[in-house]
């Protein structure tokens, strides 16, 4: 009895320092570890994004500081007001079609029976797992101007041949359609993910209430989605934003400059046009959406973590 | 009493019956529309398939664009002749294969520590990771294209126009989104496992690899595979760092060598596409269950 008391006690003399050396240790075991990511993100992420705001305030041949001269020009320019103008209606328009298209398939793959859903689901998320450069190739050539495969099939059942790539409406239709195309997908298999976690209960006492499709979409399904529908929106948000292959690919920012995106024009006169301070100075204009989008994006992140 | 029964009846059978009746028409519905958009979703695919088959001939005639008359590998064939296509896919495959490698190799230790090891600022890191995959490669290119100018003039490495150039910058893409995968699928490690190997005298070592990377394989697969596709896929950074042909990746490559002027070989440059599209696919294929994992992995854990 007494041996135990005092080998309790020694163990508790003793176990404060030992700790202290196994917390330390453990510290920067953790610390080492985390290393290699953490000089990743610094000499390649951070140090260029901070790097890329002083590149914005130097003139032309990078010699001269020249303060916010660089955005001075850029503000008299009516190419960069329409640049602003068809970056938010090209995200905003092909974020909100992604969204509608994801959710109402996501519905149709949940109502069909359980045995063919996964057939469906593989067969819907093809356009996502194509290379968007590789997938954009194939639109540019079903859009192409004499040998439109579209055309042909509107020209058959009596309507007229449409310019997609020249006429400035149809080039931001375009750009936009194969956006949506590419995306869709991705909303589909998260929002079914997120349906799949909603107690079928629900619905099968809204139905017994006699609630109709619509009731049940808009008192159960949207409150329960909120969350996931909010994160892949503003997720999306940002990709959307500073998508450049599509663009790249299919107009390369024409007919004149009207279907330019931020990245597509900061390509341009960055590094085709070898202005890299004024390159530098368009691609910042990205900066702002993705920090509003972000801090909701890691709000909502939270706001999940603390719900589990 | 019979006739209270009978009452309850009535009004429950055909309340039945339209919950019969609306299921049938929910699943014509599903059905059509899912029918509808798959039409969609699969037309360009398959009109790339259609092109590929194709001679330049049939291609040029005024025929029915979405149907073969003459089918013919000769695309194809071409292509596996071609220098520069598989030039294109070397670099592509080999660029692709280290990423996955060196996104693992800094991937999973990061997790490891992130989830279950703390120190200083841990938390912050956790954040600060997810952070950095929302920063776009968009915004980036322009000053990596005058650091990579830089250090050529500090050290007279050549950064630009080398294919091997693009594995230093690929993993910032991946290993982000990768780290974020991983410390969900370690955090959902139950905490006596590691506490067990602790009290049997494991090191942190041992303890990553003989508990952790085992029981996280699913985990770890799903990230390996959205390394590669991002890897595979990325078109702005090579766009921007490489232009001699020798240099060019797969992307790239179709874009800028088959579209040459104004004489487009359609049918080339459809069958190149989808070659190129093809290893993501095969991917997909098999492993679709470890696909949609990582894809979802992103916004279910938070």
């Amino acid at each position: 009895m007494q041996n135990d008391v005092t080998s309790l006690q020694g163990s508790a003399a003793r176990r404060p320092t030992t700790m202290k050396v196994f917390l330390r240790r453990k510290s920067t075991v953790a610390f080492f570890l985390a290393l290699p990511l953490i000089i990743l993100v610094t000499a390649l992420v951070i140090y260029p994004a901070l790097f890329s705001m002083y590149l914005a305030t130097l003139n032309k041949s990078m010699e001269r500081f020249v303060g916010l001269d660089n955005f001075v020009f850029l503000f008299k320019r009516e190419t960069f007001w329409m640049v602003v103008k068809q970056s938010c209606l090209f995200a905003v328009t092909a974020v909100l079609f992604k969204a509608a298209i994801g959710f109402m398939l996501a519905h149709f793959v949940h109502t069909i029976p359980a045995k063919g859903q996964r057939k469906w689901r593989g067969m819907l998320l093809i356009p996502w797992v194509i290379p968007p450069a590789m997938s954009t190739l194939g639109w540019f050539w079903l859009f192409d101007p004499t040998y439109s495969a579209l055309n042909w099939i509107f020209v058959r059942i009596g309507m007229d041949p449409v310019n997609w790539l020249g006429d400035p409406f149809w080039a931001r239709f375009s750009v936009i359609l194969v956006n949506v195309w590419y995306g869709a997908p991705f909303f589909l298999i998260m929002y079914l993910a997120a349906l799949k976690s909603v107690p079928e209960q629900l619905f099968e006492a809204a139905s017994i209430d006699g609630a109709n499709w619509w009731q049940k979409i808009w008192y159960i399904t949207l409150p329960m989605m909120r969350n996931i529908i909010s994160i892949t929106v503003l997720f999306s948000l940002i990709v959307t934003f500073s998508n450049f292959d599509i663009v790249r690919i299919l107009t390369s920012g024409g007919p004149v400059d009207q279907t330019h995106v931020f990245a597509t024009w900061a390509f341009n006169l960055g590094i085709q046009g070898n202005d890299i301070p004024l390159g530098a100075s368009v691609s910042l204009f990205m900066l702002p959406i993705l920090g509003i989008a972000a801090i909701f994006i890691l709000r909502g992140v939270n706001k999940r973590g603390n719900e589990a | 009493m019979s006739q209270h029964s009978i009452a309850a009846n009535s009004s429950v059978v055909p309340v039945q019956r339209s919950m019969q009746r609306s299921r049938r028409w929910a699943l014509l519905w599903s059905y059509f529309f899912l029918v509808l958009f798959s039409i969609f979703f699969l037309m360009p695919p398959l009109y790339m398939l259609i092109t590929s088959l194709k001679d330049s001939g049939e291609i040029s005639a005024v025929t029915n664009p979405w149907w073969v008359n003459r089918p013919t590998f000769d695309n194809y064939l071409a292509l596996f002749r071609s220098n520069d296509y598989l030039t294109f896919f070397r670099n592509s495959s080999v660029i692709a294969v280290i990423v996955v490698i060196v996104t693992m190799l800094i991937s999973i230790p990061a997790a490891f520590s992130l989830s279950r090891m703390k120190f200083w600022g841990s938390t912050t890191l956790a954040t600060g990771v997810f952070l950095t995959y929302l920063v776009p490669d968009t915004l980036l290119f322009i000053p990596l294209f005058k650091i990579f100018a830089f250090i050529n003039q500090l050290t007279g490495i050549e950064l630009i126009n080398h294919w091997w150039a693009l594995i230093i910058i690929y993993p910032t893409l991946t290993v982000p989104f990768a780290t974020w995968i991983l410390i969900a699928y370690f955090a959902s490690i139950p905490k006596e496992l590691d506490e067990a190997a602790l009290i049997d005298g494991a090191g942190y070592f041992q303890m990553l690899t003989k508990i952790f990377i085992p029981v996280a394989i699913p985990g770890i697969i799903a990230a390996m595979i959205f390394a590669f596709t991002v890897a595979w896929s990325q078109f702005l950074y090579p766009l921007a760092f490489t232009t001699s042909t020798d240099q060019l990746v797969l992307p790239v490559g179709i874009v800028t060598t088959l579209i040459k002027g104004d004489v487009y070989n359609w049918g080339q440059i459809m069958a190149g596409a989808l070659l190129g599209a093809a290893p993501p696919l095969v991917i997909y294929a098999f492993l679709m269950d470890y696909y949609i994992a990582g894809l979802t992995a992103g916004a279910t854990k938070g």
